[in-house]
């Protein structure tokens, strides 16, 4: 074996190649020929961010079109060609992204490119599916209209960003889907498909040459800059506000919430070891103990820190019978004090490092996984050595240090919490 | 009965290459220990990680009568430790970087680990202990069964799509306890103890009721001696457990069931047919099945999209799923969700003019290629993914498929033809066969 196959083995950022088309196009590959298929996973910032304020769904919309018809195709004339070849194609809008998913077997690459191809540079948007696509949405949303979780999630989000693109709903409301035309989904894809805010990453069964060529193909004809909103920077509102929303159920769905630290922030790698010990990692953490286990509060009870582009949070939620969801609360809020005013132990510190940095593999076994990763991190800003640096920034929190960003994370553990069932006594 | 350094003068039984798989996929090993323990290695050496997975042959489906929800309340009582280990496992295991779970099914229970390879030998080790070593006291069981009553809850005591489904299976099954909800019926999870527990356990949690299964980074023959080393010491019942259930009749009426609640907004449509499984099926017959749902319902361009969604507008959305992978007659949905001005009445007679239709004639050859081409795909896909592959290859296994069955399910799939397609239809999507499920605001109920 060579000294450069040895390195690239033990080395996580040395099996990935920085590929540049022709045209410019940057993205990330990792080449494995070991099972004989390609994936292929971009973003772009076309999220819901960008929908005008009086039509939100805009972009779940356009990401619910691309598939459904585009150049010589009708829609089903595309899926069809989709599935002669078992193409897997799917594209989904978040807040501030469109992503695109491509798996494709190795002997159907150029024919999965070329539909790749027609979807992002001329999807139709035909009337017919355009109308599909949104009753889709609607029933959707109707399904969701007394649903617990979705409840207390539409709750949270109008009352943690009020005023803000993050405070309305990613896939639409029922009173305003309706007013969504044709021409403000073209206005958005003319916008925002550019390739200043394209990330993409490749992993399979496919060499950079055959990449490189693939991406001027479908991203070539794209202008460099996009024409976006901006989005202004915000914090979770509303710290010690209670909503408690009445629903005829026999369990109280809870959310809870305050603002987080970013991915970004120099401070990050701490709040997430901090976090891991409150509510993220699994069945050993504070609240999985207190809560769940010694009890027998809840079934699922977790936190988590969240970070869109503008924005971030620790999040978290938990599903308690009415007649004590009043006592989850107060276990959990309890929780959060007693680690902003102790900080963690010694003992969970090393616990929290050896888990997050002996699972890290555990996030690269699949194509798709690997893919998903190496965009996720494009997006962040970071580049290809963090995959090898990450553990070691892991490793280097200090007590001190967990303690402190502790602090900052938790503050005086006040919380936006929203609740929704029949909760005696919240 | 087998136990300590005894086990390991015995052989493992030849290992089975997995046939017909043309030299593209992993060589997959079948093995079983003296103890009657089973093991099953997929190669897959892209990263340096392990799937390790425990599944036994008891799912809810052996619940004794009265006890609904204990195989999948002992799921939650093993995590609680053994006397080597009293506070159970799950620190250890995520300071090694490990994750964990366990999940109940109709027909089996599996436990499972994600790790770096070198950890493997470590989660044989725990795994093995807790396969006879459980120590349960009452202080721990009481607040697990908040648990999993608050998780009965949280999945369907607040959602009337899954009472409705529960209802609709509870219908289908008139007599075999597939019609039992896998968590159990809240009045009866209400009752269950830790004497319940244990003597479920001891009925059901040994080596030669088990099949141990491992994806990733390994050798089947270091997998197959740590596995001596540790599952081969643990004793095994002199006879494996053997399941006793009451077997569905055949049925003769076709039944409607209807959830009206206020919560509900978006009404919605489900047809669920009793059908044989790959275990029960005469050959070929569980395989025409599965073409002939996703010649139905799976996707965009299937019969039923085409003709309800595209042409008719009598729906925004249906599918089809069909659960082959099943010890027992098994079901095959098809669902759907009507358009604003169409009615479930509507939606269901037109379901039953396509299903009439697909019985009646054969399908094209290009729609036939095409759902032959998606499934044999989806084998291949599976590749990308050990921890499915160790899912794939334990329920198959646990519900009484052999190796071989998987390794030729591919071809098998290539050989099904439009004749067998249309006789599928014909005989086993009758509508007496069936439980429609209706599920409507209350307004709607008069």
């Amino acid at each position: 074996m060579t000294a450069v196959a040895e390195a690239a083995l033990s080395s996580r950022a040395g099996r990935v190649q920085r590929v540049f088309s022709p045209g410019g196009i940057e993205a990330w590959l990792v080449e494995e020929h070991a099972v004989p298929l390609v994936a292929l996973e971009f973003s772009i910032n076309c999220g819901a961010a960008q929908d005008a304020p009086d039509r939100p769904g805009t972009a779940t919309l356009l990401a619910g079109l691309l598939d459904e018809g585009a150049g010589p195709y009708d829609a089903e004339a595309f899926h069809r060609a989709l599935d002669d070849k078992a193409i897997h194609l799917s594209f989904n809008a978040d807040r501030d992204h469109i992503s695109g998913h491509l798996q494709t077997l190795g002997r159907n690459t150029d024919a999965a490119f070329d539909l790749l191809r027609l979807a992002l540079n001329e999807a139709r948007l035909d009337a017919e599916p355009l109308e599909r696509v949104r009753e889709q949405m609607v029933a959707t949303l109707k399904r969701d209209l007394n649903d617990p979780e979705a409840m207390a999630n539409r709750a949270f989000r109008a009352a943690a960003f009020p005023d803000h693109p993050y405070g309305r709903a990613v896939r639409g409301e029922l009173a305003t889907l309706p007013s969504i035309a044709r021409a403000d989904l073209d206005r958005l894809r003319k916008r925002a498909f550019a390739r200043a805010t394209l990330k993409v990453a490749a992993v399979g069964a496919i060499g950079a040459a055959a990449l490189a060529r693939h991406l001027d193909e479908v991203f070539g004809a794209w202008p460099e800059l996009p024409d976006l909103m901006t989005v202004p920077a915000t914090s979770v509102a509303n710290l010690g506000m209670r909503r408690v929303i009445d629903l005829d159920v026999p369990q109280t769905t809870i959310r809870f919430g305050r603002p987080g630290i970013h991915r970004r922030d120099p401070e990050f790698m701490p709040a997430m070891v901090v976090n891991y010990i409150l509510g993220g990692g699994g069945l050993t953490t504070r609240l999985f103990h207190e809560v769940r286990e010694k009890r027998g509060l809840a079934y699922s009870v977790y936190s988590q820190i969240q970070s869109f582009d503008r924005a971030a949070m620790l999040a978290g939620s938990t599903s308690t019978k009415n007649e004590r969801a009043a006592e989850s609360l107060a276990v959990i809020e309890s929780e959060i004090k007693l680690l902003a005013s102790e900080g963690p132990t010694e003992a969970e510190l090393e616990k929290a490092k050896k888990y997050l940095t002996g699972s890290y593999a555990l996030s690269f076994d699949t194509s798709t996984k690997i893919a998903a990763q190496l965009v996720h991190l494009q997006q962040q800003g970071f580049d290809i050595s963090y995959l090898d640096e990450r553990n070691k920034l892991v490793e280097a929190v200090t007590l001190a240090e967990a303690k402190r960003v502790g602090e900052r994370l938790f503050g005086d553990g006040a919380l936006l919490v929203t609740a929704v069932g029949r909760p005696a006594g919240m | 009965m087998q136990s300590g350094p005894s086990v390991s003068e015995h052989p493992l039984t030849p290992s089975v290459p997995a046939g017909g798989r043309q030299g593209t996929g992993p060589v997959i090993t079948h093995s079983r220990l003296e103890n009657g323990l089973q093991i099953v290695v997929i190669p897959d050496r892209r990263t340096p990680v392990v799937t390790h997975m425990v599944w036994y042959q008891n799912g809810s489906a052996d619940d004794p009568a009265g006890k609904s929800g204990i195989a999948h309340f002992l799921e939650h009582l093993m995590f609680k430790g053994t006397k080597a280990h009293p506070k159970g496992f799950s620190d250890l295991i995520a300071e090694l970087g490990g994750q964990e779970n366990a999940f109940t099914a109709y027909d089996y229970t599996a436990y499972f680990q994600r790790v770096a390879k070198e950890h493997l030998a470590t989660m044989m080790a725990l795994e093995a202990d807790r396969m006879t070593g459980l120590i349960l006291t009452d202080d721990v069981v009481a607040p697990e069964r908040d648990v999993v009553l608050e998780e009965r809850r949280m999945r369907t005591d607040t959602d009337p799509a899954q009472q409705l489904n529960e209802a609709v299976q509870a219908s289908l099954f008139s007599h075999h306890p597939y019609g039992t909800p896998v968590i159990g019926w809240g009045h009866e999870i209400e009752t269950l103890d830790r004497t319940d527990a244990l003597t479920y356990y001891e009925r059901f949690y040994t080596p030669a009721n088990a099949i141990l299964i491992v994806a990733g980074d390994v050798e089947s023959s270091e997998v197959e001696h740590l596995a001596r080393e540790t599952y081969g010491r643990v004793p095994t019942h002199e006879k494996p457990p053997r399941r006793f259930r009451p077997q569905e009749p055949e049925p003769r009426a076709h039944r409607l069931v209807t959830l009206t609640d206020p919560k509900v907004e978006q009404p919605a449509h489900e047809r669920v047919f009793l059908v044989p499984s790959y275990t029960t099926g005469a050959p070929g017959e569980a395989e025409a099945l599965e073409v002939l749902t996703h010649f139905l319902g799976g996707g965009h361009t299937s019969l039923l999209y085409r003709e309800l969604v595209i042409e008719r507008k009598l729906a925004v959305a249906v599918g089809a799923y069909y659960m082959g992978t099943s010890l027992d007659a098994t079901r095959l949905w098809i669902y759907a969700i009507p358009t604003p001005a169409t009615s479930l009445e509507q939606l269901d007679r037109a379901l039953d003019e396509v299903i009439a239709r697909v019985a009646d004639h054969p399908i094209e050859e290009s729609d036939l290629q095409r759902a032959r081409t998606r499934l044999v795909a989806d084998a291949i896909y599976a590749q990308d993914n050990q921890a499915s592959l160790a899912r794939w290859y334990g329920a198959s296994l646990a519900t009484g498929l052999t190796i071989e069955d998987i390794a030729r399910w591919p071809e098998r799939i290539e050989a099904v033809t439009a004749y067998d397609v249309q006789t599928a239809a014909g005989k086993w999507l009758h509508k007496r066969r069936g439980v429609t499920g209706f599920l409507l605001p209350e307004a709607a109920a008069a």
